[in-house]
């Protein structure tokens, strides 16, 4: 099972931030692919009602279930980063990776037929551009320690205000 | 081509058939997208004289020159056909995620023709359109419908604009939904309702290709960063309903269908209030860094549950304008109309001429039997309750919603030949299309922009407003400057109803939201798309050119200068309080108004096009058909 105690960063996205202007998934797939495609966006915003909005990418699992189903061996997660990585000599695109995933982060490109996970921009000094570009502050890159923190600040704040 | 695919869809619904028609870039070069490019498909593809509820008339939609880029606020379309309430042009914008789901299906727009025999919905996948049963999702809502046809496809990146029972009902003022927003203005719902068309699905799996990519992007972040300042503050924190307040304060907020412009209980209906005891959350439209949609619910009382999008101009037409003081009567009349899909801008205007009707006696309980209220009920201003079941009655044309369906101009014709009354002396719309939240007797700028807008009652393609109100020119007075003032305002909008990019982006650029302020970097935007190199003056010819095709448009489906008027109120009664009392169109003004605008506009004392001004604009056919 998916586990929301993992130690490593993903890109986490505040439900209450979150306006469902899907800029997230075009920079995704501009960075990715070159083009503006929101279906190869590695982030995917989600509106479930009108006014429940949020956004999905990759939540770096420890042991992670997708790696664990992959039966060619092409998904191979980084012990520091927690990122998983796709061998593109390996997956054979039978999406059982995508199956396993308890949150939707995964899909199958059809033009290489190869799957396609977040890497938080791993390669780019500047991070994650979804983080960069989101215009309501709504993404960062965190642990669940990290926002369990961040949570009980806050309270604690409110808590002193009243 | 960068930024177009070239193609537009073609699609007829009796024969069964599709196909493909390839526009040179010229055509994208003149016409460019949204309202104009949809207005010059029409123009097109209609049949000239046709009744607007007839096969002849065509749905015509055109995708934006950045819909599926991450320039901000780029992702709209146009929508047009002949409105089957004004007669003439009828030209919607609509955002969000269906036109940005038609371009990466590769398609610059679809051009719809003729009727079906049973119901159909369409579904574009990419290069191939399946026409599909559209029977069980009869009587489902905008939202309902959608979500529907998502189940039945398998997809929920499936995007979809539709009719709810007010177009399948052929309520005049029926609009068209996507994504939550509407196309909604001039009557799209009957038109796709009288064509037995539910919606149009589309799913795109295509990226958007642009000119030079690496341009695009630093414009866009940067334009995005700037949107998250004060220059969008007013549409992000409380949106358009900060209105409310603003105009009661200049005393042009319509009260009690134009009888008044300040409102006793303004402090009740305004966006202040509704942000502290309604807003449940703001959203966005796709591809938009701004967000203003103030999502809004009913906490308690009859209506509790109800929620909805609100905005200024819904707004008024259901509080001040119907005398409603109660906000929740008011969020649920328009949720009744967005779930419903009408226009609740007509829809409130019909409500509030309905009320003055009674008021005034032409009308009595008993005209208003309905299931809910089998004996009837008293629609007075103020009655939240009445406004909320004539919603429900024009929806599903039940009694009296059944004439009250065809909106102001028509309903009062046939209540004052069947009853020698003269309820045309408070319907409230100009050629047919009810008036926006602006008492334009205060507004003389914006008058003439009104009397002369080409879709009729519409403060979005006028704009005129705005000078006025601003106190660039004297709102309570007129001088021989006020033709090209309005001109200016109109052309302006149009600039932007054309690419399309949402008004509320305007000042973004560079601070500053006049031409000289947005057009150079507009023309970045467009030359990084597409390689072209438009300059200031390319941009700003995109709304000449937008604004001529509509008008041309007009003048072939039989427009004189006697449509250009305003509604006998705005001429005759002069406002009776607060910061505009006194204000009054006279007969006379709106005579020099016009002749100015018309002399503004480079046309003929009678409103036409010189043959020679088409010419210079590049559209020779159009000049062939109507110029002089």
């Amino acid at each position: 099972m998916a586990t929301s105690t993992s130690k490593y960063k993903y890109i986490a996205c505040d439900p209450a931030k979150c306006v469902g202007c899907q800029l997230c998934e075009y920079i995704c797939s501009y960075t990715k692919n070159g083009d503006y495609n929101t279906y190869r966006s590695r982030i995917r915003t989600v509106r479930a009602e009108e006014v429940l909005i949020t956004a999905i990418a990759c939540h770096t699992c420890e042991d992670a279930p997708c790696v664990i189903a992959c039966t060619t061996d092409a998904l191979i997660q980084d012990p520091v980063s927690g990122i998983v990585r796709v061998d593109p000599s390996r997956c054979d695109g039978c999406a059982w990776c995508i199956e396993a995933c308890d949150f939707g982060a995964i899909s199958i490109n059809p033009a290489t037929k190869l799957a396609e996970i977040c890497d938080q921009c791993e390669t780019l000094e500047e991070g994650p551009q979804c983080v960069k570009w989101c215009p309501k502050d709504a993404l960062e890159l965190t642990t669940p320690e990290l926002r369990a923190q961040k949570a009980r600040r806050k309270l604690a704040s409110e808590e002193a205000l009243t | 081509m960068y930024g177009y695919s070239g193609k537009i869809l073609h699609i007829d619904l009796k024969d069964k058939k599709d196909w493909i028609e390839e526009k040179p870039e010229s055509f994208y070069k003149t016409y460019i997208g949204g309202v104009s490019m949809a207005s010059r498909l029409c123009w097109e593809n209609i049949e000239v004289g046709c009744d607007p509820l007839s096969p002849g008339n065509p749905i015509c939609i055109a995708n934006g020159i950045f819909a599926g880029t991450p320039v901000p606020v780029g992702g709209k379309y146009g929508l047009a056909s002949k409105s089957p309430l004004t007669g003439f042009i009828g030209d919607s914008l609509s955002g969000s995620w269906f036109t940005i789901a038609l371009k990466r299906a590769g398609w610059d727009g679809i051009v719809i023709h003729n009727s079906s025999e049973e119901w159909v919905y369409l579904f574009i996948d990419d290069d191939r359109v399946q026409i599909r049963d559209a029977k069980y999702l009869l009587g489902k809502g905008t939202f309902a419908t959608e979500e529907a046809i998502r189940e039945e496809l398998g997809d929920d990146q499936v995007r979809s604009a539709t009719i709810g029972p007010a177009g399948e009902n052929l309520v005049l003022f029926g609009n068209v939904t996507n994504d939550g927003r509407q196309a909604g203005r001039t009557g799209h719902g009957a038109v796709w309702g009288s064509k037995k068309l539910k919606a149009i699905s589309v799913r795109g799996t295509n990226g958007v290709r642009v000119a030079d990519p690496d341009t695009l992007m630093k414009l866009s972040f940067d334009i995005t960063d700037a949107a998250q300042g004060p220059h969008t503050s007013k549409y992000r924190l409380l949106g358009t309903s900060t209105n409310v307040l603003n105009m009661n304060k200049i005393g042009l907020l319509p009260t009690r269908n134009y009888q008044q412009g300040v409102f006793e209980d303004a402090e009740l209906v305004s966006g202040e209030y509704l942000d502290e005891h309604h807003k449940v959350k703001i959203i966005a439209c796709a591809q938009c860094p701004i967000a203003c949609e103030q999502m809004s619910a009913v906490k308690d009382g009859p209506y509790e549950g109800a929620m909805t999008g609100v905005e200024y101009e819904c707004l008024y037409a259901m509080s001040s304008n119907c005398g409603i003081s109660d906000m929740r009567a008011a969020i649920r009349m328009i949720e009744i109309c967005d779930h419903g899909g009408m226009d609740a801008m007509s829809t409130g205007v019909t409500v509030s001429w309905t009320m003055e009707s009674f008021e005034r006696g032409v009308f009595k309980k008993e005209d208003f039997k309905c299931k809910k209220y089998p004996e009837g009920f008293e629609p007075t201003f103020g009655n939240g309750e009445a406004g909320v079941t004539l919603c429900e009655m024009i929806r599903d044309r039940e009694g009296i919603g059944e004439m009250l369906s065809l909106g102001t101009k028509r309903a009062s014709k046939m209540t004052d030949e069947e009853r020698g009354s003269e309820t045309y002396k408070w319907a409230m719309n100009i050629k047919g299309l009810e008036n926006p939240g602006y008492d334009a007797r205060g507004l003389k700028t914006f008058s003439v922009g009104l009397a002369a807008g080409v879709r009729g009652g519409c403060h979005n393609r006028s704009a005129a407003y705005d000078p006025d109100i601003k106190g660039v020119v004297d709102r309570f007075t007129i001088d021989d400057t006020r033709g090209e003032v309005a001109r200016d305002a109109e052309e302006y909008a149009a600039v932007y109803d054309t690419l399309p990019l949402c008004k509320f982006i305007r000042r973004c650029f560079t601070g500053k939201a006049d031409r000289a302020g947005a057009w150079p970097m507009i023309a970045d935007l467009i030359n990084a798309t597409t390689g072209w190199e438009f300059d200031y003056d390319d941009v700003d010819r995109i709304g000449v050119r937008a604004h001529t095709i509509k008008k041309a448009f007009n003048i072939r489906e039989g427009w004189t200068r006697a449509d250009d008027t305003l509604p006998y109120r705005w001429l005759h009664e002069p406002i009776p309080e607060g910061a505009s009392a006194g204000c009054v169109i006279s007969e006379n003004e709106l005579t020099q108004l016009l002749d100015m605008y018309y002399a503004a506009k480079g046309w003929t004392n009678e409103g036409l096009i010189p043959k020679d001004l088409l010419i210079s604009l590049g559209m020779e056919d159009v000049a062939e058909e109507v110029g002089v």
